[in-house]
């Protein structure tokens, strides 16, 4: 057994090598994006749920709405203060953020998450393309 | 001296118990008493009905032009894709010959106007709908509320079971993506993927904000729309007074729409 300088060798490479993506990419992490409110979205000033639980929960409620929507026949949701809304992703949540780009796709992009609501709800019913 | 030591702890174990029951009782009172966070419901002006119909007045259709303003409007509100080749062809509501609409019902000599007049075709909404026992994720399903055939596309698994159940070919298979090959898009309603099944959805989305589906508003008064279940209904009255006649009707689906038969009317008006 005289071979223990090749095997620690061995060992120190292994553990470099291993452990190379931790070390190269060390201090370059991406920040957190901060999703950017539209004008429009300002100027209404209320969502249908506060912003904390539209952070959180948003997919959550869009699952529900869609079951209530298409199953139910329920398309309108009153919020707590009273405002009544069409339970529609493309025609109420896209009309004020009509900024996907920099509301949406940010923070989906850093999550790598990629929702595929877009793939047929149309994300800014006002621009026809 | 015993006596008060014992009574003391005695009522500090009620006093322990006591403090434990607060948060059970909240818990209580937050699931009652406060404001909902939300509430849905239906829209106000939503249409409701039993079990929506369609009675097609076929006499009131000349020519196979006279179906195309009805068909190119449903295409546009529910951003149908035009596809060149036919197999891949998107249909929610289209024309067909009356042998390949009405097959079983077929004459060797058949009235000019049914013979050459083409009839408007769609999803039936069939009261026992063969799609809705194939489908396995119950992406399709019958509405309770109203009885239409609906289908939830972001369920669809693209099995196409579906397809092969309907006796009446009234489902789709989108096999490309129909974006690019949608000649307008209507923002209002959402597209489809490529890997999903569509068919005719009676206009649900019109409905639920009062109005009637865009074949009926475009027909300019050929094609009625009513409550089956209501014997006062605009569709049961013209069920009444008219002779009418279903699709495959001795397959058992009992389909909810209905055509008004016997065009020609000039030649019957002038015996009288």
């Amino acid at each position: 057994m005289n071979d223990k300088g090749k095997i620690i060798t061995g060992l120190v490479i292994f553990f470099i090598i291993f452990t190379f993506p931790f070390w190269y990419n060390r201090g370059k992490a991406a920040s957190v994006p901060e999703p950017v409110l539209s004008p429009t979205a300002k100027k209404a000033g209320e969502c249908v749920r506060s912003k904390d639980y539209m952070k959180a929960e948003h997919m959550q409620l869009l699952d529900d709405w869609r079951d209530t929507v298409v199953r139910d026949g329920q398309r309108m949701v009153t919020n707590k203060h009273g405002k009544e809304f069409e339970m529609s992703l493309s025609n109420t949540c896209m009309n004020c953020h009509d900024n996907k780009a920099e509301f949406c796709d940010r923070c989906h992009n850093y999550a790598s998450v990629r929702p595929y609501c877009w793939d047929c709800h149309i994300d800014n019913p006002k621009e026809i393309k | 001296m015993e006596d008060s030591r014992r009574t003391f702890l005695k009522l500090a174990g009620v006093a322990a118990l006591g403090l434990t029951t607060k948060p059970v009782l909240d818990a209580y009172a937050a699931s009652g008493g406060k404001v909902p966070d939300a509430l849905v419901k239906r829209g106000s002006k939503a249409m409701t009905a039993k079990n929506w119909g369609m009675v097609i007045d076929t006499r009131k259709f000349t020519s196979a032009e006279d179906l195309e303003p009805i068909i190119a409007v449903c295409d546009q509100t529910h951003n149908i894709p035009k596809f060149e080749n036919t197999k891949h062809e998107i249909k929610w509501i289209w024309s067909a010959p009356y042998h390949n609409a009405f097959p079983n019902k077929t004459n060797k000599y058949m009235d000019a106007h049914s013979h050459e007049v083409p009839f408007l075709v769609l999803c039936n909404h069939c009261e026992n709908p063969p799609c809705v026992r194939a489908c396995p994720t119950k992406a399709t399903f019958k509405r309770e509320s109203d009885g239409i055939v609906l289908m939830d596309f972001h369920r669809c698994i693209g099995c196409r079971f579906c397809m092969a159940a309907c006796p009446f070919g009234a489902r789709s298979f989108n096999f490309r993506d129909p974006e690019p090959f949608i000649p307008k898009i209507n923002p209002k309603f959402p597209r489809r993927m490529k890997g999903v099944v569509e068919k005719c959805n009676f206009c649900a989305e019109r409905l639920a904000m009062g109005k009637v589906p865009a074949c009926v508003e475009a027909s300019d008064g050929a094609i009625a729309f009513g409550d089956l279940d209501d014997p006062d209904s605009n569709v049961r009255h013209l069920l009444h007074a008219n002779y009418t006649i279903r699709r495959k009707q001795s397959l058992g689906t009992e389909p909810s729409v209905y055509y008004i038969v016997g065009g020609g009317g000039s030649e019957e008006e002038e015996h009288g």
